[in-house]
Protein backbone atom coordinates (compact mmCIF):
# COMPACT_ATOMS: atom_id res chain seq x y z
CA UNK A 1 0.00 0.00 0.00
CA UNK A 2 2.79 2.41 0.99
CA UNK A 3 4.75 1.46 -2.12
CA UNK A 4 1.76 2.13 -4.36
CA UNK A 5 1.36 5.54 -2.75
CA UNK A 6 4.89 6.51 -3.68
CA UNK A 7 4.43 5.24 -7.23
CA UNK A 8 1.31 7.23 -8.02
CA UNK A 9 2.57 10.35 -6.30
CA UNK A 10 5.78 10.25 -8.36
CA UNK A 11 3.71 9.59 -11.45
CA UNK A 12 1.48 12.57 -10.70
CA UNK A 13 4.51 14.79 -10.09
CA UNK A 14 6.04 13.81 -13.43
CA UNK A 15 2.70 14.25 -15.19
CA UNK A 16 2.21 17.74 -13.79
CA UNK A 17 5.81 18.66 -14.71
CA UNK A 18 5.27 17.43 -18.26
CA UNK A 19 1.96 19.25 -18.61
CA UNK A 20 3.41 22.52 -17.32
CA UNK A 21 6.42 22.34 -19.63
CA UNK A 22 4.44 21.13 -22.64
CA UNK A 23 1.68 23.64 -22.07
CA UNK A 24 3.97 26.65 -21.79
CA UNK A 25 7.01 25.84 -23.89
CA UNK A 26 5.74 24.01 -27.00
CA UNK A 27 5.52 26.44 -29.92
CA UNK A 28 2.45 27.25 -31.94
CA UNK A 29 3.19 27.12 -35.67
CA UNK A 30 1.18 27.45 -38.84
CA UNK A 31 1.78 23.97 -40.22
CA UNK A 32 2.76 21.57 -37.44
CA UNK A 33 5.27 18.92 -38.56
CA UNK A 34 6.87 17.77 -35.30
CA UNK A 35 4.96 16.13 -32.50
CA UNK A 36 5.67 19.02 -30.12
CA UNK A 37 4.16 21.73 -32.30
CA UNK A 38 0.62 23.05 -31.89
CA UNK A 39 -1.54 24.28 -34.75
CA UNK A 40 -3.02 27.76 -34.90
CA UNK A 41 -6.64 27.87 -33.79
CA UNK A 42 -8.62 30.59 -35.52
CA UNK A 43 -9.41 33.40 -33.13
CA UNK A 44 -7.05 32.19 -30.41
CA UNK A 45 -3.53 32.25 -31.95
CA UNK A 46 -0.79 32.47 -29.27
CA UNK A 47 -3.39 32.89 -26.53
CA UNK A 48 -4.48 29.29 -27.06
CA UNK A 49 -2.06 27.93 -24.47
CA UNK A 50 -4.37 28.97 -21.66
CA UNK A 51 -6.50 25.92 -22.54
CA UNK A 52 -4.11 23.66 -20.65
CA UNK A 53 -4.53 25.49 -17.35
CA UNK A 54 -7.75 27.46 -17.48
CA UNK A 55 -10.06 24.70 -18.65
CA UNK A 56 -8.97 22.21 -15.90
CA UNK A 57 -9.62 24.80 -13.18
CA UNK A 58 -13.08 25.54 -14.59
CA UNK A 59 -13.75 21.81 -14.89
CA UNK A 60 -12.69 21.22 -11.28
CA UNK A 61 -14.89 24.07 -10.08
CA UNK A 62 -17.88 22.21 -11.48
CA UNK A 63 -16.64 18.80 -10.25
CA UNK A 64 -16.13 20.15 -6.73
CA UNK A 65 -19.58 21.72 -6.75
CA UNK A 66 -21.13 18.46 -7.96
CA UNK A 67 -19.33 16.46 -5.26
CA UNK A 68 -20.32 18.92 -2.60
CA UNK A 69 -23.94 18.51 -3.63
CA UNK A 70 -23.71 14.71 -3.81
CA UNK A 71 -22.34 14.53 -0.27
CA UNK A 72 -25.01 17.00 0.84
CA UNK A 73 -27.68 14.63 -0.45
CA UNK A 74 -25.88 11.75 1.24
CA UNK A 75 -25.84 13.69 4.50
CA UNK A 76 -29.57 14.40 4.32
CA UNK A 77 -30.23 10.69 3.79
CA UNK A 78 -27.94 9.20 6.42
CA UNK A 79 -27.30 12.14 8.80
CA UNK A 80 -23.63 11.20 9.04
CA UNK A 81 -21.45 14.21 9.89
CA UNK A 82 -18.52 12.73 7.95
CA UNK A 83 -20.46 13.35 4.74
CA UNK A 84 -20.82 16.98 5.75
CA UNK A 85 -17.03 17.20 6.20
CA UNK A 86 -16.57 15.71 2.72
CA UNK A 87 -19.00 18.18 1.23
CA UNK A 88 -17.30 21.07 3.03
CA UNK A 89 -13.82 19.97 1.88
CA UNK A 90 -15.02 19.73 -1.72
CA UNK A 91 -16.52 23.21 -1.56
CA UNK A 92 -13.36 24.66 -0.05
CA UNK A 93 -11.33 23.35 -2.98
CA UNK A 94 -14.09 24.39 -5.34
CA UNK A 95 -13.93 28.04 -4.35
CA UNK A 96 -10.13 28.03 -4.79
CA UNK A 97 -10.44 26.61 -8.31
CA UNK A 98 -13.34 28.95 -9.02
CA UNK A 99 -11.23 31.98 -8.12
CA UNK A 100 -8.34 30.60 -10.19
CA UNK A 101 -10.59 30.05 -13.19
CA UNK A 102 -12.09 33.53 -12.89
CA UNK A 103 -8.70 35.23 -12.56
CA UNK A 104 -6.95 33.31 -15.33
CA UNK A 105 -9.98 33.76 -17.55
CA UNK A 106 -10.19 37.49 -17.04
CA UNK A 107 -6.43 38.00 -17.55
CA UNK A 108 -6.72 36.05 -20.77
CA UNK A 109 -9.76 38.02 -21.87
CA UNK A 110 -7.83 41.28 -21.40
CA UNK A 111 -5.56 40.14 -24.22
CA UNK A 112 -8.12 38.35 -26.33
CA UNK A 113 -11.21 40.56 -26.01
CA UNK A 114 -9.61 43.79 -24.78
CA UNK A 115 -11.28 43.96 -21.36
CA UNK A 116 -10.96 42.08 -18.10
CA UNK A 117 -14.67 41.60 -17.80
CA UNK A 118 -17.40 41.74 -20.41
CA UNK A 119 -20.38 39.70 -19.07
CA UNK A 120 -19.99 36.89 -21.55
CA UNK A 121 -22.41 34.04 -20.65
CA UNK A 122 -19.57 31.91 -19.33
CA UNK A 123 -18.20 34.79 -17.29
CA UNK A 124 -21.68 35.34 -15.90
CA UNK A 125 -21.93 31.63 -15.03
CA UNK A 126 -18.60 31.50 -13.22
CA UNK A 127 -19.50 34.71 -11.39
CA UNK A 128 -22.76 33.11 -10.28
CA UNK A 129 -20.86 30.04 -9.07
CA UNK A 130 -18.53 32.30 -7.11
CA UNK A 131 -21.57 33.99 -5.54
CA UNK A 132 -23.11 30.63 -4.67
CA UNK A 133 -19.91 29.44 -3.01
CA UNK A 134 -19.61 32.75 -1.14
CA UNK A 135 -23.20 32.60 0.08
CA UNK A 136 -22.75 28.97 1.12
CA UNK A 137 -19.74 29.80 3.28
CA UNK A 138 -21.55 32.82 4.74
CA UNK A 139 -24.46 30.56 5.69
CA UNK A 140 -22.15 27.97 7.26
CA UNK A 141 -20.30 30.53 9.35
CA UNK A 142 -23.55 31.94 10.74
CA UNK A 143 -24.75 28.72 12.40
CA UNK A 144 -23.32 27.41 15.67
CA UNK A 145 -24.85 23.96 16.04
CA UNK A 146 -23.10 21.28 13.99
CA UNK A 147 -26.15 19.28 12.91
CA UNK A 148 -28.15 22.36 12.05
CA UNK A 149 -25.27 23.78 10.05
CA UNK A 150 -24.84 20.54 8.15
CA UNK A 151 -28.57 20.23 7.36
CA UNK A 152 -29.17 23.83 6.33
CA UNK A 153 -26.04 24.09 4.22
CA UNK A 154 -26.88 20.77 2.56
CA UNK A 155 -30.34 22.07 1.68
CA UNK A 156 -28.92 25.32 0.35
CA UNK A 157 -26.32 23.59 -1.76
CA UNK A 158 -28.99 21.39 -3.38
CA UNK A 159 -31.20 24.40 -4.11
CA UNK A 160 -28.21 26.24 -5.57
CA UNK A 161 -27.29 23.19 -7.60
CA UNK A 162 -30.65 22.99 -9.35
CA UNK A 163 -30.16 26.55 -10.65
CA UNK A 164 -26.78 25.75 -12.19
CA UNK A 165 -28.18 24.14 -15.38
CA UNK A 166 -29.73 27.52 -16.17
CA UNK A 167 -26.32 29.14 -16.27
CA UNK A 168 -24.43 26.37 -17.99
CA UNK A 169 -26.95 25.30 -20.60
CA UNK A 170 -29.49 28.04 -21.11
CA UNK A 171 -27.72 31.37 -20.60
CA UNK A 172 -25.17 30.91 -23.41
CA UNK A 173 -28.08 30.46 -25.80
CA UNK A 174 -29.83 33.60 -24.69
CA UNK A 175 -26.89 35.96 -24.48
CA UNK A 176 -24.34 36.59 -27.17
CA UNK A 177 -21.11 34.80 -26.39
CA UNK A 178 -17.54 35.89 -26.97
CA UNK A 179 -16.02 32.77 -25.44
CA UNK A 180 -14.13 30.46 -27.80
CA UNK A 181 -16.48 27.74 -28.93
CA UNK A 182 -19.50 29.96 -28.41
CA UNK A 183 -20.19 30.08 -32.13
CA UNK A 184 -20.50 27.36 -34.72
CA UNK A 185 -20.19 27.59 -38.46
CA UNK A 186 -23.30 26.13 -40.08
CA UNK A 187 -23.58 26.39 -43.89
CA UNK A 188 -20.92 29.07 -43.92
CA UNK A 189 -22.77 31.24 -41.43
CA UNK A 190 -21.77 31.99 -37.84
CA UNK A 191 -24.41 30.88 -35.35
CA UNK A 192 -24.51 30.54 -31.59
CA UNK A 193 -23.44 27.08 -30.54
CA UNK A 194 -26.03 25.08 -28.66
CA UNK A 195 -23.55 22.68 -27.11
CA UNK A 196 -22.34 23.35 -23.56
CA UNK A 197 -19.09 21.51 -24.33
CA UNK A 198 -16.62 23.61 -26.20
CA UNK A 199 -15.13 22.29 -29.41
CA UNK A 200 -11.71 23.91 -29.77
CA UNK A 201 -10.78 22.19 -33.03
CA UNK A 202 -7.43 21.01 -31.67
CA UNK A 203 -5.13 18.56 -33.38
CA UNK A 204 -4.00 15.21 -31.94
CA UNK A 205 -0.99 16.17 -29.83
CA UNK A 206 -2.72 19.25 -28.48
CA UNK A 207 -5.71 17.16 -27.47
CA UNK A 208 -3.37 14.65 -25.81
CA UNK A 209 -1.64 17.32 -23.70
CA UNK A 210 -5.01 18.85 -22.91
CA UNK A 211 -6.49 15.58 -21.65
CA UNK A 212 -3.29 14.73 -19.74
CA UNK A 213 -3.53 18.13 -18.05
CA UNK A 214 -7.19 17.54 -17.26
CA UNK A 215 -6.38 14.11 -15.78
CA UNK A 216 -3.41 15.40 -13.78
CA UNK A 217 -5.39 18.26 -12.25
CA UNK A 218 -8.29 15.94 -11.47
CA UNK A 219 -6.01 13.48 -9.64
CA UNK A 220 -4.45 16.40 -7.78
CA UNK A 221 -7.91 17.58 -6.82
CA UNK A 222 -8.94 14.18 -5.44
CA UNK A 223 -5.70 13.92 -3.47
CA UNK A 224 -6.20 17.38 -1.95
CA UNK A 225 -9.85 16.60 -1.21
CA UNK A 226 -8.90 13.35 0.49
CA UNK A 227 -6.35 15.07 2.75
CA UNK A 228 -8.70 17.93 3.45
CA UNK A 229 -11.76 15.95 4.53
CA UNK A 230 -9.70 13.53 6.63
CA UNK A 231 -8.10 16.42 8.51
CA UNK A 232 -11.54 17.94 9.05
CA UNK A 233 -12.86 14.67 10.52
CA UNK A 234 -9.79 14.21 12.76
CA UNK A 235 -10.03 17.79 13.97
CA UNK A 236 -13.65 17.21 14.85
CA UNK A 237 -12.86 14.02 16.77
CA UNK A 238 -10.03 15.64 18.75
CA UNK A 239 -12.27 18.56 19.65
CA UNK A 240 -14.95 16.19 20.88
CA UNK A 241 -12.42 14.27 22.97
CA UNK A 242 -11.16 17.49 24.55
CA UNK A 243 -14.66 18.65 25.45
CA UNK A 244 -15.44 15.24 26.92
CA UNK A 245 -12.27 15.47 29.05
CA UNK B 1 -54.43 19.21 3.81
CA UNK B 2 -55.64 21.96 1.50
CA UNK B 3 -58.01 23.45 4.05
CA UNK B 4 -55.29 23.34 6.71
CA UNK B 5 -52.89 25.18 4.44
CA UNK B 6 -55.57 27.73 3.71
CA UNK B 7 -56.25 28.12 7.44
CA UNK B 8 -52.54 28.79 7.97
CA UNK B 9 -52.63 31.35 5.20
CA UNK B 10 -55.68 33.02 6.80
CA UNK B 11 -53.88 33.08 10.15
CA UNK B 12 -50.90 34.87 8.60
CA UNK B 13 -53.20 37.16 6.69
CA UNK B 14 -55.15 38.15 9.83
CA UNK B 15 -52.07 38.73 11.94
CA UNK B 16 -50.66 40.78 9.09
CA UNK B 17 -53.82 42.88 8.97
CA UNK B 18 -53.55 43.44 12.71
CA UNK B 19 -49.95 44.69 12.75
CA UNK B 20 -49.45 45.65 9.09
CA UNK B 21 -45.74 45.26 9.68
CA UNK B 22 -44.75 43.65 6.37
CA UNK B 23 -47.12 45.75 4.27
CA UNK B 24 -46.05 49.03 5.86
CA UNK B 25 -42.34 48.35 5.59
CA UNK B 26 -42.73 47.09 2.02
CA UNK B 27 -44.72 50.15 0.97
CA UNK B 28 -42.17 52.49 2.50
CA UNK B 29 -39.32 50.55 0.94
CA UNK B 30 -40.87 50.79 -2.52
CA UNK B 31 -41.34 54.55 -2.17
CA UNK B 32 -37.79 55.00 -0.87
CA UNK B 33 -36.24 52.88 -3.60
CA UNK B 34 -38.11 54.57 -6.44
CA UNK B 35 -37.45 58.06 -5.11
CA UNK B 36 -33.73 57.30 -4.74
CA UNK B 37 -33.66 56.32 -8.41
CA UNK B 38 -35.64 59.43 -9.38
CA UNK B 39 -33.30 61.70 -7.39
CA UNK B 40 -30.20 60.14 -8.88
CA UNK B 41 -31.57 60.54 -12.40
CA UNK B 42 -32.55 64.18 -11.86
CA UNK B 43 -33.27 65.89 -15.15
CA UNK B 44 -31.39 63.33 -17.27
CA UNK B 45 -33.11 61.34 -19.97
CA UNK B 46 -32.35 57.67 -19.34
CA UNK B 47 -32.42 55.05 -22.10
CA UNK B 48 -35.35 52.69 -22.32
CA UNK B 49 -33.34 49.54 -21.61
CA UNK B 50 -32.11 50.93 -18.32
CA UNK B 51 -35.61 51.50 -16.96
CA UNK B 52 -36.43 47.82 -17.53
CA UNK B 53 -33.35 46.79 -15.56
CA UNK B 54 -34.01 49.28 -12.76
CA UNK B 55 -37.57 47.99 -12.52
CA UNK B 56 -36.25 44.55 -11.55
CA UNK B 57 -33.69 46.06 -9.18
CA UNK B 58 -36.52 47.72 -7.27
CA UNK B 59 -38.51 44.48 -7.24
CA UNK B 60 -35.55 42.40 -6.04
CA UNK B 61 -34.64 44.67 -3.13
CA UNK B 62 -38.26 45.21 -2.08
CA UNK B 63 -38.75 41.44 -2.02
CA UNK B 64 -35.61 41.06 0.06
CA UNK B 65 -36.82 43.60 2.58
CA UNK B 66 -40.23 42.07 3.24
CA UNK B 67 -40.52 38.42 2.30
CA UNK B 68 -38.36 36.92 5.06
CA UNK B 69 -41.10 37.81 7.54
CA UNK B 70 -43.18 34.71 6.84
CA UNK B 71 -40.85 32.34 8.67
CA UNK B 72 -38.75 34.71 10.77
CA UNK B 73 -41.87 35.94 12.60
CA UNK B 74 -42.71 32.36 13.64
CA UNK B 75 -39.23 31.92 15.09
CA UNK B 76 -39.35 35.30 16.85
CA UNK B 77 -42.70 34.58 18.47
CA UNK B 78 -41.60 31.04 19.29
CA UNK B 79 -44.62 29.55 17.56
CA UNK B 80 -42.76 27.32 15.13
CA UNK B 81 -42.86 24.36 17.54
CA UNK B 82 -46.65 24.58 17.78
CA UNK B 83 -46.87 24.71 14.02
CA UNK B 84 -44.73 21.59 13.82
CA UNK B 85 -47.20 19.80 16.08
CA UNK B 86 -50.42 20.72 14.30
CA UNK B 87 -49.43 20.51 10.64
CA UNK B 88 -47.23 18.53 8.30
CA UNK B 89 -44.22 20.35 6.76
CA UNK B 90 -45.70 20.51 3.28
CA UNK B 91 -48.90 22.06 4.64
CA UNK B 92 -46.91 24.73 6.46
CA UNK B 93 -44.94 25.45 3.32
CA UNK B 94 -48.10 25.72 1.21
CA UNK B 95 -49.62 28.17 3.67
CA UNK B 96 -46.53 30.34 3.81
CA UNK B 97 -46.11 30.18 0.04
CA UNK B 98 -49.70 31.35 -0.49
CA UNK B 99 -49.12 34.30 1.82
CA UNK B 100 -45.87 35.26 0.10
CA UNK B 101 -47.47 34.88 -3.34
CA UNK B 102 -50.22 37.33 -2.43
CA UNK B 103 -47.66 39.69 -0.94
CA UNK B 104 -45.39 39.51 -4.01
CA UNK B 105 -48.28 40.11 -6.40
CA UNK B 106 -49.61 43.11 -4.46
CA UNK B 107 -46.11 44.54 -4.09
CA UNK B 108 -45.17 44.12 -7.74
CA UNK B 109 -48.44 45.48 -9.08
CA UNK B 110 -47.92 48.60 -6.97
CA UNK B 111 -44.32 48.87 -8.16
CA UNK B 112 -45.38 48.45 -11.79
CA UNK B 113 -48.11 51.09 -11.51
CA UNK B 114 -45.89 53.60 -9.73
CA UNK B 115 -43.07 52.89 -12.10
CA UNK B 116 -45.05 53.38 -15.28
CA UNK B 117 -46.52 56.59 -13.86
CA UNK B 118 -43.17 58.06 -12.82
CA UNK B 119 -40.84 56.95 -15.61
CA UNK B 120 -41.65 58.30 -19.04
CA UNK B 121 -39.20 55.99 -20.79
CA UNK B 122 -40.87 52.89 -19.32
CA UNK B 123 -43.26 52.12 -22.17
CA UNK B 124 -44.50 48.59 -22.78
CA UNK B 125 -45.40 47.87 -26.39
CA UNK B 126 -46.35 44.20 -26.05
CA UNK B 127 -48.52 44.27 -22.95
CA UNK B 128 -49.60 40.61 -22.94
CA UNK B 129 -46.02 39.37 -23.12
CA UNK B 130 -45.20 41.62 -20.19
CA UNK B 131 -48.18 40.27 -18.26
CA UNK B 132 -47.10 36.65 -18.76
CA UNK B 133 -43.50 37.50 -17.81
CA UNK B 134 -44.72 39.39 -14.79
CA UNK B 135 -46.90 36.51 -13.53
CA UNK B 136 -44.28 33.80 -14.15
CA UNK B 137 -41.44 35.69 -12.52
CA UNK B 138 -43.60 36.67 -9.56
CA UNK B 139 -44.33 33.00 -8.91
CA UNK B 140 -40.63 32.16 -9.15
CA UNK B 141 -39.70 35.04 -6.88
CA UNK B 142 -42.25 33.97 -4.26
CA UNK B 143 -41.17 30.31 -4.29
CA UNK B 144 -37.44 30.99 -4.05
CA UNK B 145 -37.76 33.67 -1.43
CA UNK B 146 -40.05 31.47 0.71
CA UNK B 147 -37.62 28.55 0.81
CA UNK B 148 -34.64 30.84 1.51
CA UNK B 149 -36.69 32.53 4.23
CA UNK B 150 -37.19 29.12 5.83
CA UNK B 151 -33.42 28.51 5.80
CA UNK B 152 -32.74 31.99 7.20
CA UNK B 153 -35.24 31.60 10.02
CA UNK B 154 -33.36 28.54 11.27
CA UNK B 155 -29.93 30.16 10.88
CA UNK B 156 -28.53 32.63 13.34
CA UNK B 157 -28.16 36.01 11.65
CA UNK B 158 -31.33 36.93 9.85
CA UNK B 159 -31.27 40.34 8.24
CA UNK B 160 -28.04 40.52 6.29
CA UNK B 161 -27.85 36.94 5.11
CA UNK B 162 -31.18 36.94 3.28
CA UNK B 163 -30.24 38.93 0.15
CA UNK B 164 -26.82 37.24 0.09
CA UNK B 165 -28.38 33.77 -0.07
CA UNK B 166 -31.23 34.74 -2.37
CA UNK B 167 -29.30 36.57 -5.04
CA UNK B 168 -27.49 33.62 -6.66
CA UNK B 169 -30.70 31.58 -6.59
CA UNK B 170 -32.74 34.40 -8.12
CA UNK B 171 -30.11 35.41 -10.67
CA UNK B 172 -31.37 33.22 -13.57
CA UNK B 173 -34.89 34.52 -12.94
CA UNK B 174 -33.85 38.16 -12.82
CA UNK B 175 -31.60 37.93 -15.88
CA UNK B 176 -34.35 36.33 -17.96
CA UNK B 177 -36.98 38.76 -16.70
CA UNK B 178 -34.80 41.76 -17.54
CA UNK B 179 -34.30 40.36 -21.04
CA UNK B 180 -38.01 39.74 -21.46
CA UNK B 181 -38.92 43.19 -20.17
CA UNK B 182 -36.63 44.91 -22.63
CA UNK B 183 -38.10 42.66 -25.34
CA UNK B 184 -41.59 43.86 -24.33
CA UNK B 185 -40.49 47.47 -24.62
CA UNK B 186 -39.27 46.91 -28.15
CA UNK B 187 -42.48 45.07 -28.99
CA UNK B 188 -41.25 41.54 -29.67
CA UNK B 189 -43.84 38.87 -30.38
CA UNK B 190 -44.53 35.78 -28.27
CA UNK B 191 -42.84 33.49 -30.77
CA UNK B 192 -39.51 35.29 -30.67
CA UNK B 193 -39.22 35.19 -26.89
CA UNK B 194 -40.63 31.71 -26.40
CA UNK B 195 -37.24 30.36 -25.19
CA UNK B 196 -37.08 32.97 -22.44
CA UNK B 197 -40.63 32.19 -21.36
CA UNK B 198 -39.77 28.48 -21.33
CA UNK B 199 -36.79 29.25 -19.07
CA UNK B 200 -39.10 31.05 -16.65
CA UNK B 201 -41.58 28.15 -16.61
CA UNK B 202 -38.74 25.65 -16.03
CA UNK B 203 -37.36 27.77 -13.23
CA UNK B 204 -40.75 27.96 -11.48
CA UNK B 205 -41.37 24.23 -11.76
CA UNK B 206 -37.86 23.22 -10.68
CA UNK B 207 -37.79 25.56 -7.69
CA UNK B 208 -41.28 24.53 -6.60
CA UNK B 209 -40.38 20.82 -6.70
CA UNK B 210 -37.03 21.28 -4.98
CA UNK B 211 -38.62 23.45 -2.27
CA UNK B 212 -41.32 20.91 -1.45
CA UNK B 213 -38.77 18.09 -1.36
CA UNK B 214 -36.28 19.93 0.85
CA UNK B 215 -38.59 21.78 3.20
CA UNK B 216 -39.02 18.69 5.42
CA UNK B 217 -35.32 18.75 6.27
CA UNK B 218 -35.35 22.43 7.18
CA UNK B 219 -38.52 22.32 9.19
CA UNK B 220 -37.85 19.25 11.38
CA UNK B 221 -35.24 20.06 14.01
Amino acid sequence: MKKFDIVWKTFLFLLLCFVSVAGIAFPIVENPVHWYQYPIIRGLEENAKIIFFHVPTAWLTVVAFLMSTIYSIKYLRKKNLDDDAKSYAAAQLGIIFCILATVTGSIWSKFAWGAYWSWDPRQTSIFALLLIYGAWFALRSSIESEEKRATLSAVYSIIAFVTVPFFIFIMPRIMIGLHPGAEDVVNGKLVQSASPVIDFKMNGNMLLVFFLSLAAFTILYFWMWNLSYKSLIYKDRIQKQITRG
Amino acid sequence: MKSKAFALFLKDFRSELRTRYAVNSLAMFIIVAISVILFSIGQEKIPQNLTGGLFWVVIFFSAMSGLARAFVSEEERGTSLTLQLIASPSTVFTGKLLFNLILVFIMNIIIALLYSALFEAFVILNFYLFLVTFILSNIGLAVSSTIIAAIISKAGSKGTLYPVLSFPILLPLILTSVQLTSACMVGTTFGESSINLAVLVCYDVIMLTASYMLFDFIWKD
